[in-house]
């Protein structure tokens, strides 16, 4: 039981970086939603049954200009898909003696960052690790919401304009390190870099299929030029 | 406002994202013992993350130029491997200030 709450309150404290990095895009969200028209308490519900700031933001373009249903999934499918590739990632990062039940309440969280902090760990992740490492994350991404939702138009637009980068500086901060360390890592993420580049070019393309198709070639770049080797997994 | 519509909205969006993250994590439960496979897996974090990164980055604010700016100062405190939470707020207190000095000229 101590070791749990221990685990629990370590996870805690490794996801307060995620939740003030989520307050402010989510604060962004809040704001853009209201603006589009919607109440403050439906922006407070797509982030709170969501969790994910671009599938989000893009739902909200739709709902605000009415689109149509199969639009609406088929665009969170396609912006989305790249959890299914981490879910199957952290699924061999989750420790054995996590139960099915369980894995498919805390898969409620597994955002690109929570992911990528667990993914960080050196030994097995542990379902209060994760579940500490949730829980401050969607506390502020909802309060986030619900401050920017109330606060719309109060912000003046520097600061807003400001907050935009703040998402991409804790993406940076995740995988620098690491590129710095192991070489391997560091070529994964410069042919990622470039194919982002480069595909933003191709017109008709979204950003969700983009980064599917990055993510993907570029990992199989990895791990046909650089294979791991049994015990860095 | 149309609530249903609405209300349908956000409840086809929570269920499809749910589902993509849900599923493998349930199915997938043992460990796969392919080599190709677990180094594949290994790399995606960081492909996802610089895929999201780059080229979204330098359009995350208000212009290009604020923004490289703020992508700079965030490469270069990561490099030096300062926390998340630093290295996100000191990258927008760079792209505030490079604007305010954009709007002197």
């Amino acid at each position: 039981m101590n070791q749990t709450f221990s685990t629990l309150t370590r996870g805690m404290k490794d996801g307060l970086p995620i939740c003030l990095g989520y307050f402010s895009v989510s604060f962004a969200f809040g704001m853009e939603a209201v603006e589009a028209g919607l109440p403050v308490w439906t922006a407070l519900l797509i982030s709170m049954t969501n969790l994910t700031s671009a599938g989000q933001f893009a739902g909200l373009t739709l709902i605000a200009s009415g689109g149509g249903f199969l639009e609406l999934v088929v665009t969170t499918l396609v912006i989305n898909i790249r959890y299914t590739l981490m879910s199957f990632s952290l699924s061999q990062k989750f420790s054995p003696a996590v139960s099915r039940p369980v894995r498919a309440l805390l898969s409620f969280c597994n955002t690109d960052e929570i992911f990528a902090v667990a993914m960080g760990q050196k030994e097995k992740v542990t379902a209060s690790y994760f579940l500490g490492l949730s829980i401050t994350p969607y506390l502020g991404w909802a309060l986030g919401t619900l401050f920017g939702a109330v606060a719309s138009g109060l912000l003046p637009l520097s600061v807003q304009s400001a907050l935009g980068i703040a998402i991409y500086g804790m993406f940076l901060a995740i995988f620098i390190p690491p590129a710095r360390q192991f070489r391997p890592i560091l070529f994964v993420v410069v042919f990622a870099a470039l194919c982002g580049a480069l595909l933003s070019l191709v017109p008709f393309l979204s950003s969700g299929w983009r980064i599917i198709l990055c993510a993907v070639a570029a990992s199989l770049f990895g791990a046909l030029r650089f294979p791991i080797k049994e015990e860095t997994v | 406002m149309n609530f249903p519509y609405v209300l349908t909205c956000i409840a086809l969006m929570a269920v499809v994202t749910y589902l993509l993250r849900m599923l493998p994590l349930v199915l997938v439960k043992g460990q796969i013992q392919n080599s190709f496979v677990r180094s594949f897996l290994y790399y995606v974090p960081y492909a996802v993350l610089s895929a999201m990164t780059f080229p979204a980055v330098f359009s995350s604010t208000s212009s290009p130029v604020s923004a490289a700016a703020g992508f700079a100062a965030a490469v270069v405190l990561s490099f030096f491997r300062r926390g998340l939470l630093t290295v996100a707020l000191s990258a927008a207190a760079v792209v505030y200030l490079t604007e305010w000095i954009m709007h002197l000229f």
